[in-house]
């Protein structure tokens, strides 16, 4: 069932479900932030509509810097500014930031330890129309290898908000995925946030299977959630959405509990959360896992719905894996 | 009339000579302990180093991370032994520790780290970023109305990365004439000369082009080095580039203008005679 301490949206698994794209979080959440602290600058390379850094540039106009269609240009300039005092959001798609300067984001940001933000939008398959070249979905991978990196992928445009106003304040690099279709608001005002905790939306007090997930997937992981109940099958439904550091310790519990899991990311499935889960219980509590994600295919042209659809990504896809890992154990 | 007397420049004289000498005990330290390191560069930017270190930067060894510094961003960090001696010298650290270059352990990376060492501005290393850092630094000191300078020091060979032009665009979008850049015109890179490797020519054409002022000058010539800086801190509007024309190894005949000491170390038996030709130079009894 849903849980109930996660405080979630009344509407939540109703068609009344306000939709909403997590790059608005950004934009919200930039705003926020920069109203608490003046440090608070938000960069954009010709993009600023789309990123939703017009927000910002429209409510702080001199504290808001372009720097035109130049993403290592973007990347090194913040690293300047984090190195100064600022405090830099630096905005692109997510396949040309990090995709393009991810050098220099490990030069200049991760290795001299500087807190810049990068904020990767339309990351994900669910970018759509745009197609394989705009759905970046190497990026959790790419990032995660870097020391000094935090990387927190929220699931809807209200934990985007939350992960972006404590991202300004972490004093740390940090990598916040964002994307571009509309998804449902699952999480309230009220739901518990924190950076490096990981909480439960759906809990079973026996799950036969747990799902860790993170991004707007999440959603497709409570519809299965639901489904696999009226069927007789109990999960977990965990929302990691950092992954970087993971929070072992609530990882290690649900694995423990639940002796099967399926991991649940709109990336590919080497590299991402799911890789970062495995690492982690190889060494402590070898589990079963089964890995919803891309499987090392690039994506299309179509919608998200069609896409995720396709590429076995939607709640559909998830209970199957469920079933089939639970009879792994 | 120039900035700065006659004394001062041969005070400069023999503190470049001094930097020389340390770079180059460093270096061969380093070789000998199989760590290897860059030869050529170090020493032809060891006048602009010294005139910085010495003359030009208002800024406080013992107090690395003061507010109202003027920030040093190296670029090419691979020509950071000359970096480090110069530190050294100024009093950041003590002279003996450039002998640790580039061995376990050591806060003297083989190129720079921001976090190793108190007063290395940034890690750098990776060609092409140093310039878009500084232009980020002097765009954040223009927002707080800061008065401090930001100098970056790049290669020539850079110039071929893209990354650097992004910054140079950006840096003349937002008129960052508290940004002066001194670029490294030594005509090497690892596998050649860079006319040939990729032509960069006409680099002053190419700055002004894209909104710079540009000064060339000789840059092993300590009065017109310490001279030209501060013509480009009056120069209102535009960032500046200076144009070191300088000579690859500089002060040891062996190294000067062979691009096949851009990355090797003297030898452990060719110390002393370098070191004798450099103190022969600048007029030291030995």
């Amino acid at each position: 069932m849903l849980n109930k301490q996660a405080k979630l949206s009344d509407n939540i698994l109703t068609d009344a479900i306000e939709m909403k794209p997590t790059r608005d979080g950004f934009g919200l959440g930039s705003i926020e932030a920069g109203k608490k602290d003046e440090r608070v600058v938000v960069l954009s390379a010709d993009l600023a509509e789309s990123v939703r850094a017009e927000w910002f540039q429209k409510e702080f106009p001199d504290r808001y810097i372009e720097v035109g269609v130049a993403e290592q240009n973007l990347a090194t300039v913040a690293a300047g500014l984090a190195n100064y005092g600022k405090i830099p959001f630096f905005t692109s798609y997510a396949a040309f930031s990090p995709g393009r300067n991810w050098e220099q984001i490990r030069t200049t940001i991760a290795l001299n330890d500087v807190p810049a933000k990068v904020c990767g939008m339309h990351a994900g398959v669910q970018t759509g129309p745009d197609g394989a070249t705009h759905q970046m979905l190497e990026d959790i991978a790419i990032m995660r290898a870097m020391p000094n990196m935090i990387v927190v992928v929220p699931a809807d445009s209200e934990e985007g908000r939350k992960a972006t106003f404590e991202a300004a304040f972490n004093g740390k690099p940090t990598y916040l995925r964002f994307g571009r279709e509309k998804m449902p608001v699952m999480t309230t005002d009220d739901t518990p946030f924190q950076i490096g905790k990981a909480y439960y939306l759906w809990k079973a007090e026996k799950p036969d299977v747990g799902i860790i997930g993170c991004g707007p997937l999440l959603y497709e992981a409570l519809r299965a959630a639901k489904a696999l109940e009226d069927e007789g099958t109990s999960v977990s439904v965990l929302n990691s959405h950092t992954v970087k550091p993971l929070d072992e310790e609530t990882v290690l519990e649900l694995a423990k509990t639940a002796g099967a899991l399926v991991t649940v990311e709109e990336h590919q499935v080497i590299g991402g959360l799911g890789s970062a889960v495995a690492e982690f219980l190889a060494k402590k509590h070898p589990t079963p896992i089964e890995f919803i994600g891309m499987q090392d295919e690039f994506g299309q042209t179509g919608t998200a719905a069609q896409l995720i659809k396709h590429y076995k990504l939607d709640s559909a896809a998830i209970a199957e894996a469920t079933k089939k890992v639970k009879n792994r154990k | 009339m120039s900035y700065i007397t006659e004394e001062k420049v041969q005070e400069l004289q023999k503190k470049a000579c001094a930097v020389r000498e340390t770079t180059i005990r460093s270096l061969v330290a380093s070789g000998e302990n199989g760590t290897g390191g860059h030869t050529a560069g170090p020493l032809g930017m060891a006048d602009i180093f010294t005139v910085l270190y010495f003359h030009t930067l208002n800024h406080d060894p013992k107090n690395p991370d003061w507010e109202e510094r003027d920030r040093l961003i190296l670029s090419n960090g691979h020509i950071t032994p000359v970096r480090y001696a110069a530190m050294a010298h100024a009093g950041y650290f003590p002279v003996e520790e450039c002998l640790t270059l580039r061995q376990l352990g050591s806060r003297l990376q083989g190129h720079p780290e921001r976090t190793k060492l108190p007063g290395v501005e940034t890690t750098s290393g990776p060609l092409g970023s140093g310039l878009s850092q500084a232009a980020g630094i002097a765009y954040a000191a223009k927002m707080d109305k800061k008065k401090f300078f930001t100098f970056c020091l790049t290669s020539d060979g850079e110039h071929q990365e893209g990354n650097t032009w992004e910054g140079a665009m950006f840096a003349a979008k937002y008129r960052l004439n508290n940004l002066i850049q001194i670029m490294d015109r030594n005509n090497i890179q690892i596998t050649g000369d860079t006319e040939d490797v990729m032509p960069l020519e006409p680099l002053d054409d190419k700055y002004k082009a894209f909104g710079w002022h540009v000064i060339s000058i000789d840059g092993h010539n300590i009065e017109v080095i310490a001279d030209t800086i501060e013509e480009a801190k009056a120069i209102q509007e535009k960032p500046t580039v200076i144009i070191a024309n300088t000579i690859p190894g500089k002060g040891v005949k062996e190294i000067e203008n062979d691009y096949r000491w851009h990355g090797m170390p003297p030898k452990k038996d060719q110390e002393e005679s370098f070191i004798a030709q450099l103190h022969d130079a600048c007029g030291v009894n030995h």
